[in-house]
């Protein structure tokens, strides 16, 4: 049974052991793969570059890696959907939270998200990924998209957990 | 019978971060036998709709002297000092 989660993953638009000097590089890597898609608009990179230089996405996370969620507006979304960039090594994003705050990134979400109302049940799952370190290890360390599948399919949904 | 407490629930909004956030908040709080309503909006509309509110809890930067209580935390997201951040709810609104 496929989770909503693995439902929105682009499998065009998963870049593994990626090699990237700075955040703009993932961001324009992962945009350009979901614009080939058919899933953004071309004004879709230069949005979420926009919008991460305001309101930043770096994401502390419990254990080893830390993630960034970039994202925009859904009037340069055509379709919903994610892509994944696992790093070689870390690029810098600042802090959701914090914006001052450096946060060192190795895993990188870019959500188009067209209808994010309809979206909370993956949004709860994705959250499940994120509370998880050894799920996201795992992520990290993939070298397949079957390994990605593996991993995205045991995200519990946070809502399972009182 | 003592008014229900209220939260506002902030985020950056194009991905509706604070639905996930507002959903964790009532089933935590109801798994104590806390009783709350949530209202979720932009960071950028945090002042507007201040009123009346008992908290607010957001994972963006929003204005202080909202002359309400500001949590900005995480921790529903991430997982990280969730049980604190709880606590920390529960104390600010004195339920």
């Amino acid at each position: 049974m496929i989770s909503k989660l693995e439902e929105y993953i682009v499998p065009e638009a998963i870049s593994l052991g990626l090699d990237a000097a700075s955040a703009e590089e993932v961001i324009r890597n992962l945009g350009g793969k979901l614009m080939n898609a058919g899933f953004v608009r071309e004004s879709f990179i230069e949005a979420v570059l926009a919008r991460e230089m305001k309101m930043p996405t770096g994401l502390p996370l419990n254990g080893y890696y830390n993630a960034a969620i970039p994202h925009t507006d859904i009037e340069h979304v055509i379709k919903s959907g994610i892509g994944i960039a696992t790093l070689v090594k870390p690029v810098v994003f600042q802090n959701i939270i914090s914006p001052d705050e450096k946060v060192d990134v190795r895993l990188v979400f870019i959500l188009a998200i067209e209808q994010p109302k309809s979206l909370i049940e993956m949004l709860q799952e994705f959250a499940g990924l994120l509370q998880n370190p050894q799920l996201v290890a795992d992520l990290m360390h993939a070298q397949h998209l079957d390994q990605v599948h593996e991993t995205l399919k045991k995200a519990p949904s946070i809502t399972a957990k009182v | 019978m003592p008014q229900v407490k209220k939260i506002l629930v902030a985020c950056g909004t194009a991905i509706a971060t604070s639905t996930v956030v507002a959903r964790a908040i009532e089933e935590a709080l109801e798994a104590r036998g806390i009783q709350i309503i949530t209202r979720q909006c932009k960071a950028t509309e945090v002042e507007s709709l201040v009123q009346g509110m008992d908290l607010v809890v957001t994972t963006t930067p929003v204005p202080s002297n909202l002359g309400v209580p500001v949590i900005q935390t995480l921790a529903f997201l991430t997982g990280i000092g969730k049980e604190a951040v709880i606590e920390q709810i529960i104390t600010t609104l004195g339920v």
